[in-house]
Formats: C-alpha cells, sequence, structure tokens
C-alpha cells in the first residue's frame, strides 16, 4: 500500500517533473500569466497524462516494439483533441486565452515521457496513481506561478482584486514584467533552488567541472 | 470455422514483432482514436458553434461601443442592434421575404444551389464560392444611412479570416474594422485580432476619388488615407485583409449594392 502511496506523492516534490525533472517548461511559461489559466491548463494535462498512461498500460503487451512511440503519440494526441474540444464547448473564454497550448499537451515531454518511462512497463493500476501524481505535481508548480504572477501582475487572484492597484486610487503598482513570459523562468528558477536547498539530494553533480586557465593538469 | 473470437484470440497471441501484428494494432489503435475524436467533435459541434455566434454578436456590440456617437444615436432612435438586411450580391438589390436570421452565409458558400463560383481572375481573396446572398447591417435615421456593416471573408496565410466591415454614409470611409475569426500563426498573423492594430482602421479610406478600390494593409508604416500598416512577420496575413477587403468590395462582392446605395439611397 505505502509503494502504491509514493507513485502517487513521490512526483509531487522529490521526483517533480517541473522542478527536478525540468518536463514541460515550455506550457509552464506560457500559461501562467493567471490563475485560471494555469488551473485549466493543469487540468486538462493531468486528464490527459492519466487517460492516455491508462490506455497505453491496458494495451502495453500488444503494443510492438518498433511502432510503440507512434501508437503512443496516436492516443495521447487523440485526448488532446477530445480534451480540447471540450474545452472549447464547455470552457470557451479559458480556451480562447490558452489557445495553441492545449494542443501542445502533445509535444509536452512530460506526457510522452510518463508513458515511455512508466505505464509501458507496469499494470493500469499504479500507471494511473503515477500518472495523477505526475499530473498533480506539474499542477503545484503551475498554480504556484500562476498565483504569483497574477498576484504581482495585476493584484488579482481568480480576478478578485487583493491588491487595490494604483489606477484604482489603491497603493499596489502592477508588476508589468510578472505578465510576461521571462518572470516565469526566475520564479521557476526560484522554486528550483528553493526545494534543492531544502532536499539537497535532490542537486545534480555537475557533469563538467570548470578548469582555471593556465592551471597545471 | 471463422469465429471472431478465435481469430481475435490468435491475432493477440502472435508475436509483437510480427508483421500482421505491427500492422493490425496500428491500423486498430488509428481506427478506434479517430471514432473516439470524430465522436467528441461531432456532439460537441453544436455547443461550440453557439459559443463563437455569441462571440460574434458581442464583437458586433464592442464595434458598435467603439464608434464615436453611435450609441447615442440608437439610444435617441430607440433601436439597441443595428437592421440586418438580405442583398443580392449581383444585382445589390434588398431580398424581401427571408428571414435573415436563418439564413447561414458560411454554409450556403458551400451549397451549389445558393452559391456561384468566383471566377479564378477574380477570386484574390481564394474562397472558390461565395453565397448568392449577404447579409448587411444598416443603421439609418429618416431614411438616411449613417452606418452599414459588411461580413468580408478570406484566405490569410493559414486559416480563413473573417471580419466585419463598417462603413460611414459615405461608403467609403472606414467606422470600423472587427476580425471575428481567424486561425493565423499567434504571436504574428493572430495579432489582426488585437484592438491596437484594428484601431488603425477607423477613418481609412476604401476607395478614391474615381471610386476604384484601392485600400491595401502595407508592409511597415502606411502612409495616405488608403494604406494601413502591415504586420511585420505577417506580411501573408496581411496581404490576405488586403485582398479581402478587395474582393468583397469589388464588383463580384458587396459593389454592386453599394453603388446601388450610392445611386439611390436605401
Amino acid at each position: 500500500m505505502t509503494k502504491k502511496l509514493t507513485y502517487l506523492t513521490g512526483p509531487l516534490i522529490d521526483q517533480n517533473p517541473i522542478t527536478l525533472q525540468i518536463l514541460g517548461i515550455c506550457s509552464a511559461l506560457a500559461v501562467t500569466t493567471s490563475l485560471a489559466t494555469a488551473l485549466v491548463m493543469s487540468a486538462a494535462l493531468t486528464a490527459v497524462l492519466c487517460l492516455s498512461s491508462a490506455t497505453i498500460s491496458l494495451i502495453r503487451h500488444h503494443i510492438p516494439n518498433v511502432i510503440r512511440l507512434i501508437v503512443q503519440i496516436v492516443i495521447i494526441a487523440s485526448m488532446v483533441v477530445v480534451i480540447d474540444e471540450i474545452l472549447k464547448a464547455y470552457a470557451f473564454g479559458i480556451s480562447r486565452q490558452l489557445s495553441v497550448f492545449v494542443g501542445l499537451i502533445v509535444t509536452n515531454c512530460l506526457v510522452m515521457g510518463r508513458a515511455e518511462a512508466f505505464a509501458m512497463r507496469n499494470p493500469v493500476g499504479p500507471s494511473v496513481l503515477d500518472a495523477l501524481g505526475n499530473g498533480l505535481g506539474y499542477s503545484l508548480i503551475l498554480v504556484l506561478i500562476g498565483t504569483i504572477r497574477e498576484l504581482f501582475g495585476t493584484g488579482a487572484i481568480l480576478g478578485v482584486t487583493v491588491f487595490v492597484p494604483v489606477s484604482e486610487e489603491g497603493w499596489f503598482e502592477p508588476l508589468g514584467l510578472m505578465q510576461l513570459a521571462p518572470s516565469a523562468f526566475f520564479i521557476i528558477g526560484a522554486l528550483i533552488w528553493a526545494i534543492r536547498s531544502r532536499w539537497s539530494q535532490q542537486v545534480e553533480t555537475p557533469k563538467l567541472s570548470l578548469v582555471k586557465i593556465g592551471a597545471k593538469r | 470455422m471463422l469465429n471472431p473470437v478465435t481469430i481475435w484470440r490468435g491475432f493477440l497471441a502472435r508475436p509483437n514483432d510480427d508483421r500482421v501484428k505491427v500492422f493490425g494494432v496500428a491500423i486498430l489503435v488509428a481506427l478506434i482514436s479517430s471514432i473516439l475524436v470524430s465522436i467528441t467533435s461531432v456532439t460537441l459541434k453544436p455547443l461550440q458553434e453557439a459559443h463563437l455566434a455569441a462571440e460574434r454578436e458581442a464583437r458586433m456590440a464592442r464595434m458598435i461601443d467603439a464608434l464615436p456617437g453611435m450609441r447615442s444615436v440608437m439610444e435617441e432612435l430607440g433601436v439597441d442592434a443595428l437592421e440586418t438586411r438580405l442583398v443580392d450580391l449581383s444585382s445589390g438589390t434588398f431580398v424581401s421575404g427571408r428571414d435573415p436570421a436563418e439564413f447561414n452565409m458560411q454554409t450556403a458558400a458551400s451549397d451549389p444551389e445558393q452559391s456561384v463560383a468566383i471566377p479564378s481572375e477574380l477570386d484574390v481573396a481564394r474562397l472558390g464560392r461565395r453565397a448568392n446572398l449577404a447579409p448587411v447591417y444598416l443603421l439609418e435615421r429618416d431614411g438616411d444611412l449613417l452606418l452599414v456593416v459588411l461580413p468580408v471573408s478570406g484566405s490569410g496565410y493559414q486559416s480563413t479570416l473573417r471580419a466585419m466591415l463598417a462603413l460611414e454614409a459615405d461608403l467609403r470611409t472606414v467606422a470600423a474594422l472587427t476580425i471575428t475569426e481567424q486561425g493565423e500563426t499567434p504571436g504574428l498573423g493572430a495579432r489582426v485580432e488585437t484592438p491596437e492594430w484594428q484601431a488603425l482602421w477607423p477613418g481609412k479610406e476604401v476607395a478614391d476619388e474615381t471610386g476604384q478600390i484601392v485600400i491595401s494593409v502595407v508592409r511597415g508604416q502606411g502612409t495616405g488615407p488608403h494604406e494601413v500598416d502591415g504586420i511585420s512577420g505577417a506580411t501573408l496575413t496581411s496581404n490576405g485583409v488586403s485582398n479581402m477587403l478587395r474582393y468583397w468590395l469589388g464588383d463580384h462582392g458587396f459593389g454592386p449594392f453599394l453603388e446601388r446605395l450610392r445611386q439611390e439611397g436605401l
């Protein structure tokens, strides 16, 4: 039981797909300007990840090795299209804001990575737990970044004003940078630094070391 | 002999590097996926189209709001939306006896009975066919035309652009251009949809003194009343907008209708 639970809790921080494995960064930069888009993107990615992992794990014994990547991509891509259509029908405004990024879940290394590394080799139960864990780990980071960017970029959370901005005769000067992509880089960087200072086993050993110019080898 | 269950079991029991199995699995996965995608797409289509229609209306309302003084004129007249009329494009006359709300220009354009093929030398907007009829939206006061809004469409770089072109009473000055639908490259061509770019349009003149349609989206900065600044990195989308207006304002588009309005009024 505890082993099964680690499938779910492991990817939250210890094996977090964004901060440890640095996967799925592109969407993390693009859709985190507001908390609402981050939440919807997280839900969409988690749903795609769980559905595709379950399907791939279910038929894993019958996926020929030579075409396994193609089969995985076809399954993932269809799930993405389905989720995208559902968003367009039931969350039209948000899906407009997310524009191409829901479609780009197909190319998110996280989904393909979990399919190839986990779902191809494990039964359905653990695969779904692993997918859910990774989805939640991704969501956790997205929601954190989304909250920080929306709060400091506009003074609101989910559109509800928290800090009254100067334009509405308050005190808060919105930080324009927070609404631009570079700020997501800074925040992810700071998060990685914070997590690796707290859980130092995550620090990787450098593959290359600096050589002093002129020093004798 | 040919028991489907036995065949299925036999298929599954084949080794994974067997050629029949490789092709079989590929075809099955593709087939099931495509069925799944088609079913979702078809069942959700009405909901999505309702959203799109609501958005088009909201854009129309926003466009009217952005026109200086238009709302107050409408309040004075006691109307809250423009009047929709159907126009026969080839003769330029109004069509009576059909409910404009039930007319869909896009469906009509693909129906051979309700549309005509556009001669290739005239088809600058690369549409292929156009509907025989088109809705126009009018605002009039005591028989004087104040504003006419024309729906236009054309091929951009990778999608069909659809827009509403509002012309002032002289039928030459642009009151507003609103792109209602596009699927161009995000960040480049998709910027035609931004308010900043659309704000370049009001006050431009679509035709010169002789009535020749001269409006164009140019590379870089536009000069004079007939040129609009292009979007850098999106030349084909910019050209698409130019061509779309040239086609729809030309003789094969709304040309006869606009000419008749100029001659005879409403």
